[in-house]
């Protein structure tokens, strides 16, 4: 389903030259598959996320997504692919203030292929126990709950591949807990395969199919330990 | 969905520079459409009050002060003539019709003007319209200290008919130049939509021999108003009575003299939509600043658009639109000023020369202001577009772990 393959991503330093952040020979995930790779702040594992969705472009290397190329794709039809076969559940929800609970999720869904489909979105937000919760905006919900609008958000595009960049990282241990468990089953149900990175070994330890990223990154900046890049510049 | 749902909650969460933004465009718009409407209308209104007759003779003296003064009611009489020069022009066999005018008081700054009963019997103040004294009046005698009011004037003095009242001398109001003659009223005029409105008419003789007025001038007249079985006698007349005589004025056409008197002041009009055009121009460029300057606080909830699957060119038609919408929201609003400032203006205009503006009348200007406003902002909305274009995805959304 997910095939990287020599995908390498570079960044300019502050001195002018470029540091290489990620630099991955062979990755794989089946369709339906559920794995974690573990990494700690500054390892490239949200710069590895971005460039199997889309939203970075790769300096070298393929990322195959159902057979189709995705780094080689132009960015308008990445944007597209992304929208029609990847949910992404970010650290921070990235909730969109002004929008409703239920207009976060609709939005999850307008620009994919299938467009929107209201009974889905909110049989979702059921799903994630937010039922009662559609016209209120993310600022008048809990962590959690933001947490769970995020969830739906992220599937709301029946999605092939779901990306979770340390989706409990914001939340206390219980709710990281349910969260978690609340994510991999609704993958489970939608078919959707899982791709969560985390430096949280709780969050890890329920994963049977746990990776070291270090041990897939084979990125020399990382290694010899340079200071991990701005965003900015990991964009360039 | 999607885009009118983006536009709508971007607009509700910058709701204050929205309505800020918008009203400087329904200013703007207002503005240029009450210019444009005004002007026109007013023209149009003027050179169809100015049908009624071909040509006014008067004293020597400028052609556009004796129109004025004699259609219009505005200006003063350059001087008199002698009764002698209207029998004159009245048995020239070029004259179909030919009214005299006698002016010189007032009633409480409302003209009062002597003239003969057939102007009000007779003449066709516009095509197929003839002057009529609303039910329970009449007409004035030829000899009677009786007057005619119209419409404006009578509901402004509070004049019914078997009111009287006593004239003031000269053209302006001046309540010590009281004359002793009492004139009662005989008729109400039914509106007619010009400066007829706000005359009183009373008797020529009436004029002529008030107390205080000389004597030896109680035959004169102010002006003679005339209509030409045909239009060459105007040129014949022009050049009998101006170009060989130098006692009168013979001024001849009516409508070219006042077309010709619009076109002196377009330079007014055209200081006015420079104004309107400026308004809009800078609230063209507030709806730039408006946007572009929220950028910053935008550029996150862009970036989680453009990670959900938005592409750059839906964020870039989403900044346009949000800026299409503020300028027809303030062209919307433009409608509300725009007939506030219509109305306000119409009764000045109404108040001061009897024209009366039609307020609801069409007029191209009332559709393609707000269209073309419309497209300004948008056009102005392009420049944050380009921003919000090339929002950095990544950079925008979360620190690289």
């Amino acid at each position: 389903m997910l095939l990287v393959a020599d995908l390498t991503k570079s960044f300019v330093t502050p001195e002018g030259g470029r540091a290489e952040i990620v630099r991955v020979g062979r990755f794989k995930l089946a369709a339906g598959e559920q794995r974690a790779l573990r990494g700690e702040s500054g390892s490239g594992k949200t710069t590895f996320l971005n460039l199997i969705a889309g939203i970075l472009a790769a300096d070298g290397g393929r990322v195959e997504l159902d057979g189709t190329d995705m780094a080689a794709l132009p960015e308008a039809k990445r944007d597209r692919l992304r929208a029609d076969k990847i949910g992404y559940i970010f650290q921070t929800f990235n909730l969109l203030q002004g929008y409703t609970v239920l207009e976060n999720v609709l939005l999850g869904m307008s620009f994919g292929p299938r467009g929107v489909d209201r009974a889905r979105a909110v049989e979702l937000l059921r799903r994630v126990g937010l039922e009662h919760r559609l016209g209120h905006f993310p600022r008048q919900l809990s962590t959690g709950q933001q947490q769970r609008v995020a969830v739906a958000r992220a599937l709301a595009n029946r999605p092939k591949l779901v990306l979770a960049d340390e989706p409990t990282g914001n939340l206390d241990r219980t709710s990281a807990r349910e969260a978690l468990a609340l994510i991999r089953e609704v993958c489970r149900e939608n078919g959707a395969a899982l791709l969560l990175v985390s430096h949280d070994d709780g969050v890890l330890a329920q994963f049977e199919g746990m990776q070291d990223f270090a041990v897939i990154n084979e990125a020399r900046a990382v290694r010899v330990g340079v200071t991990p890049p701005t965003t900015t510049e990991a964009a360039k | 969905m999607t885009l009118p749902l983006i536009v709508y909650r971007s607009l509700r969460q910058h709701a204050l520079s929205t309505l800020i933004t918008a009203g400087s465009i329904a200013l703007a718009c207002g503005l240029l459409m009450t210019v444009w409407v005004v002007k026109t209308q007013a023209q149009a209104a003027f050179v169809s009050t100015s049908t009624a007759f071909d040509a006014v003779l008067g004293a020597r003296g400028s052609k556009l002060q004796l129109v004025l003064n004699g259609i219009f009611h505005l200006e003063a009489s350059p001087g008199n003539l002698a009764a002698s020069d209207y029998e004159l022009i009245r048995k020239h066999p070029a004259v179909k019709t030919a009214i005299p005018i006698a002016v010189g008081d007032n009633l409480r700054g409302y003209r009062i003007v002597g003239t003969v009963p057939q102007l009000l019997t007779n003449v066709e103040y516009a095509p197929g319209k003839k002057y009529a004294v609303a039910p329970g009046g009449k007409v004035f005698g030829e000899a009677a200290r009786e007057a005619v009011v119209g419409s404006f004037a009578a509901e402004r003095l509070g004049l019914k008919v078997g009111s009287s009242f006593q004239p003031f001398h000269g053209l302006t109001f001046d309540e010590k130049a009281l004359h002793e003659e009492v004139f009662t009223v005989t008729g109400i005029l039914t509106p007619t939509n010009t400066p007829a409105d706000k005359v009183i008419w009373v008797p020529i003789k009436g004029v002529q021999t008030m107390s205080g007025h000389d004597p030896k001038a109680a035959t004169d007249v102010s002006a003679v108003l005339i209509q030409l079985r045909a239009a060459s006698a105007g040129v014949m007349l022009d050049l009998m009575i101006n170009k060989q005589g130098n006692r009168m004025t013979f001024a001849y056409p009516v409508g070219a003299i006042m077309a010709d008197f619009f076109g002196k002041i377009s330079w007014f009009d055209r200081v006015l939509a420079l104004v309107a055009y400026l308004v809009a121009l800078v609230a063209a460029g507030s709806v730039l600043a408006s946007i572009y300057n929220s950028m910053s606080a935008r550029q996150r909830d862009l970036a989680i658009l453009r990670a959900l699957g938005a592409r750059r060119r839906t964020i870039f038609g989403a900044v346009v639109a949000e800026a299409a919408c503020i300028g027809a929201l303030g062209a919307a609003v433009g409608f509300a000023i725009y007939f506030g400032l219509l109305t306000l203006v119409a009764g000045v205009i109404r108040a001061q020369t009897g024209v009366v503006l039609d307020v609801t009348e069409g007029h191209a200007v009332l559709w393609m202001c707000p269209l073309a406003m419309t497209a300004l902002c948008a056009l102005g909305g392009a420049v944050p577009a380009v921003k919000a274009y090339r929002t950095p995805v990544a950079e925008t959304l979360a620190p690289v772990s």
